[in-house]
């Protein structure tokens, strides 16, 4: 049946614990609240991204059909449902950023990256996203590298971010 | 009740109502998408926006409730721009290829586009680009077209129970589809295809064959499970292009089953026969009606003159029509036998004298919806009467306590209270909720009441039962098959009387309260009285032989539940009449004729539903070929017999002599008595049903129907733990005996049989050598 075709056992010990954590804080009959935490957890216990099993795992390990779980996971662009690179770089194009000068920012990480938005650099170090507002409007063009907001951006601060990676 | 004015018009509205639900009551027309009635409001689409006095802004009427002396506005200057801009908006991603789209001529967008659109597209950018996904062999994709108004997405998660599409991705990259091809498997999906409402999702096997200005559209009732779906018919020329739904609500509302609106292609098989057929020495021939007539009817009286009346016997289809039932038990009784049975799914036949003129649901189909605690004693309701189903999910989503047991787990897509699986001991459990009603009601147990444990399941089962106010105990199809149907029915009856609940019976044919009505039954004549003769029920006749049958509209190597024990009555007999619209391969083997009739949708006739309800409809379209209403056969073979009362001129003639029938109330009182549960000797126990596509000659004739996965193939589901307990682990396949039939059949490993358990369907060409229903069978290597 397609309610239960996901594999729980891809959920490693350490991550149930984890999940079963955010279910507890939320009502006995909701624990498909806790998918955005699952889906999180998941992602960082399989190097960054999410594979249709994984979903499918969480899926079945919250009672809730796939395709809800696919729905809030393709909604976000925190989570990354392809392989991807040691580092996340994800630059809002929205409005406010825009206005102040995103396509700058973007034409220069894709110079000095070599690869498109979208792609990950053939060392596998570094995947480039183009993302919505990520609410940091005041501090436009922006871009977020991993769990780091860095504002203002120019080329030379987007540099100096770079280099300090491993 | 609230007063609001729309364009000027005074309206009462109810507290709470939002105003595109006023206007659509008034008639007035507000453009929408996204609102379906039936449906959740989403209020994505914005193409309702109007304009509400001392607000602002435009206003969707979909998300707006009404308030006291609210004035709206649906077609003035600000309201008609907003729906334009909206429009304009909906269209820019539009592929905007209407002459190549199925849903021209019928499509809200394009209506909507005639209606508001401007003529030229200001629209200079590229549009985005998707990707068609193959949902399967009933729904057509071009997502290119969709508006994602949602309605598809909300069908599935609130109506259907099966959540399967959903919209993924975001903003202009929002998609709707399964993300992960897959197909989309609800016994109901095709309401999508109505839903939908641009040409996104589209019948795939009605696709590029018609337009709707070609069609016209006829009533008709659907024969294929005991709701009587209202539908309609769309008909070309002579063709049925396709069935849609016809709103009634309070049957199938606004819905159809898959099974309801896809089973008229199976009218399209190579195996219907539009000429009669006769059996000679050299081989079948096709004939005229003058020869084939009068060959079944010297056929018949043969039989008669060597063997007498007893020896005569008729099988009656479930589906049949209340008229055909009535006119082919009234033959045979004319001719002396009382031989006529339409049980053909039954065994169990021993509380027959007891039982109430017809089954009845016990409620309004409708009060489903309504019950707050319900007990069904086998059923897998869900795919045995979809619509039916889908009721009784909407009284689970209320808090409705449903419980089933059953003799083995189904999946249910509404939260289930208690399902007992009872595979072996199904009587006893019945038994142990008994027992706990009774002693919940502080009444004496009655003599003869098996002995059972009662557990805390039981007990609950029993205490929901008695709270709330409807409740509801469902004897299912499964108790139908099932040798120890008399004590499951009353047991039933029992536990319902105990707990003041409703008793209420799930027919398993689409007419079965009809063939009841019309007294295809052995005991009885129509109207429920009594007959003269007293007649053999079907497994009698198949078991004990008869010289001749005649057949109407069954297939018995598919409909009987013993369908070797069937086949082999029919090859034994001298003589066999098949009233039927199929020359399969088996009926070439067993019958001397065979009388092509019209099809459900060709012929007028009348249906009675699981409520009693008469539903009387006029054919859609006339018979192809030769092909005759079934009723006008019976009557010249009637007047060929010289048997007495078959001068009936029209359809309406017919019906005229059912009115005592049709005076006959419902009523479902099944007296208490002893019952003696059929021994089960051990050993490995088949479980039977009919799937879903495998209960009538049409059903399993249609093409699409059998490509999805409800079609469920011939095979031995089995739990890989009683494999190994028949040393027969790993097997793909293996011979299975039961009675005097066995069958090589393919190994499907289902852990959610029981242990010591095959299931094994009923209804399918693979299981049809197999000698029966419930019962024990042996598994040997292959
Ligand atoms: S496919 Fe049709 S019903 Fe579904 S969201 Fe798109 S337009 Fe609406
Ligand atoms: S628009 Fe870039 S952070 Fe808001
Ligand atoms: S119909 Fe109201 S927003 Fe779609």
């Amino acid at each position: 049946m397609k309610q239960a075709r996901g594999n729980i056992d891809l959920i490693t010990p350490e991550s149930c614990a984890e999940i079963d954590r955010w279910i507890s804080n939320y009502p006995a009959d909701q624990k498909q609240s806790a998918v955005m935490a699952a889906l999180r957890i998941l992602q960082d216990q399989n190097g960054g991204w999410l594979s249709h099993e994984l979903m499918d795992a969480i899926a079945a390990y919250l009672d809730m059909p796939p395709i809800a779980v696919y729905e809030v996971a393709t909604f976000y662009s925190m989570y990354r449902l392809e392989p991807c690179g040691r580092h996340k770089i994800n630059v809002c194009t929205n409005i406010s950023c825009l206005l102040c000068g995103s396509e700058e920012v973007v034409a220069h990480l894709q110079e000095r990256l070599g690869i498109k938005l979208g792609e990950t650099t053939a060392d596998g170090k570094f995947t480039l996203s183009e993302v919505e507002c990520l609410g940091a409007c005041v501090g436009a063009p922006m871009m977020q590298v991993n769990r780091d907001y860095h504002e203002r951006l120019t080329p030379e601060t987007i540099d100096a971010i770079l280099d300090s990676l491993q | 009740m609230v007063n609001i004015e729309i364009n000027g018009i005074k309206l009462e509205a109810r507290d709470g109502a939002m105003v595109i639900e006023v206007a659509d009551e008034a008639g007035i027309v507000i453009p929408r998408f996204c609102y379906h009635k039936k449906l959740s409001i989403a209020a994505n689409c914005r193409m309702c926006l109007v304009e509400v006095e001392k607000v602002a802004k435009p206003l969707p009427a979909c998300a707006t409730p009404v308030t006291e002396g609210m004035k709206v506005f649906t077609h003035s200057p600000k309201a008609l721009g907003a729906q334009r801009a909206v429009l304009e908006f909906l269209l820019i991603n539009h592929p905007l290829d209407c002459p190549i789209c199925d849903q021209g001529g019928e499509c809200d967008l394009q209506e909507m586009a005639i209606g508001f659109g401007g003529d030229v597209s200001r629209y200079a950018e590229g549009k985005r680009v998707v990707t068609d996904p193959d949902l399967g062999a009933l729904i057509a994709t071009d997502m290119g077209r969709c508006i994602h108004c949602t309605r598809c997405v909300r069908f599935g998660q609130e109506v259907a129970g099966m959540w399967e599409l959903g919209g993924t991705g975001r903003g202009e990259h929002t998609r709707i589809g399964t993300y992960v091809a897959d197909t989309v498997d609800s016994e109901l999906s095709a309401n999508v295809v109505d839903l939908c409402p641009v040409g996104a999702l589209t019948s795939k096997p009605y696709r590029y064959s018609g337009r709707p200005w070609e069609l016209v559209g006829r009533p008709g009732i659907s024969p294929h499970d005991c709701v009587g779906a209202n539908l309609r018919a769309d008909i070309r020329g002579k063709q049925i292009m396709r069935v849609l739904p016809q709103e009634r609500e309070e049957i199938n509302e606004t819905w159809l089953a898959d099974r309801d609106r896809f089973a008229y292609l199976g009218g399209r098989s190579a195996e219907r026969i539009t000429a009669p057929m006769v059996k000679r020495e050299t081989g079948w021939q096709a004939t005229d009606w003058d020869s084939a007539l009068t060959f079944a009817a010297e056929g018949l009286k043969r039989v008669l003159d060597v063997h007498g009346p007893s020896q005569l016997g008729a099988w009656v289809g479930d589906t049949a029509t209340v008229e055909e039932a009535y006119l082919t038990q009234k033959l045979m009784r004319a001719l002396g036998s009382g031989n006529v049975d339409h049980r053909l799914r039954q065994v169990d036949f021993r509380d027959q004298e007891q039982l109430p003129a017809f089954p009845y649901l016990g409620m309004a189909i409708a009060d489903l919806e309504r019950l707050d605690g319900a007990l069904l004693i086998g059923s897998n309701i869900r795919k045995e009467q979809p619509l039916l189903g889908q009721r009784l999910r909407k009284a689970a989503l209320r808090g409705g306590q449903i419980a089933f047991i059953n003799p083995r787990a189904y999946p249910f897509n509404f939260p289930v209270s208690q399902q007992i699986v009872a595979a072996h001991n199904w009587v006893t459990e019945v038994a142990a909720v008994a027992r706990a009603a009774l002693a919940l009601a502080g009444e004496e147990i009655p003599e003869g009441l098996p002995e059972a444990e009662v557990g805390e399941a039981h007990e609950a089962i029993a205490a929901a039962l008695r709270s709330g106010e409807q409740r509801a105990v469902l004897l299912g199809n499964l108790a139908a098959y099932h040798p120890a149907q008399t004590e499951l029915r009353a047991m039933a009856a029992l536990i319902a009387r105990s707990c003041g609940a409703h008793f209420g019976v799930l027919a398993e044919g689409g007419n079965s309260a009809g063939a009841w009505l019309a007294g295809a039954v052995p005991h009885r004549g129509m109207a429920a009285q009594p007959t003269a003769v007293m007649g053999r029920d079907w497994r009698s006749m198949a078991h004990e032989g008869v010289k001749g049958l005649l057949l109407l509209s069954t297939e018995p190597e598919s409909d009987c539940i013993e369908p070797l024990r069937a086949t082999q009555a029919l090859k034994q007999a001298d003589f066999v009449v098949a009233i039927n619209a199929f020359a399969s391969d088996a009926a070439r083997d067993y019958a001397d004729v065979i009388l092509p009739p019209a099809l459900y949708l060709e012929a007028a006739g009348t249906l009675v539903n699981c409520e009693g309800r008469w539903q009387s409809f006029e054919g859609t379209t006339p018979p192809p070929g030769e092909a005759r209403p079934a009723w006008k056969l019976l009557r010249v073979l009637g007047n060929l017999l010289n048997a007495i009362g078959f001068e009936q001129l029209s359809i309406t003639d017919v019906r005229d002599e059912l009115a005592p029938a049709l005076a006959v109330g419902a009523d479902n009182q099944i007296p208490w008595r002893v019952p003696a549960p059929p021994s089960f000797e051990g050993g490995i126990m088949r479980l039977v049903d009919y799937p879903i596509y495998s209960v009538d000659g049409l059903v399993r004739r249609s093409a699409p129907l059998q490509q999805t996965r409800d079609a469920i193939a011939g095979a031995v589901y089995v739990a890989g733990a009683t494999l190994t307990q028949v040393d027969l682990g790993g097997a793909d396949r293996v011979r299975v005996m039961q009675g005097e039939g066995e069958a090589l059949l393919p190994v499907i490993v289902d852990e959610a049989i029981p242990v010591g358990c095959v299931y094994i369907p009923a209804g399918t060409t693979a299981t049809a050598a197999l000698g029966g229903g419930f019962g024990v069978v042996e598994m040997t290597h292959a």
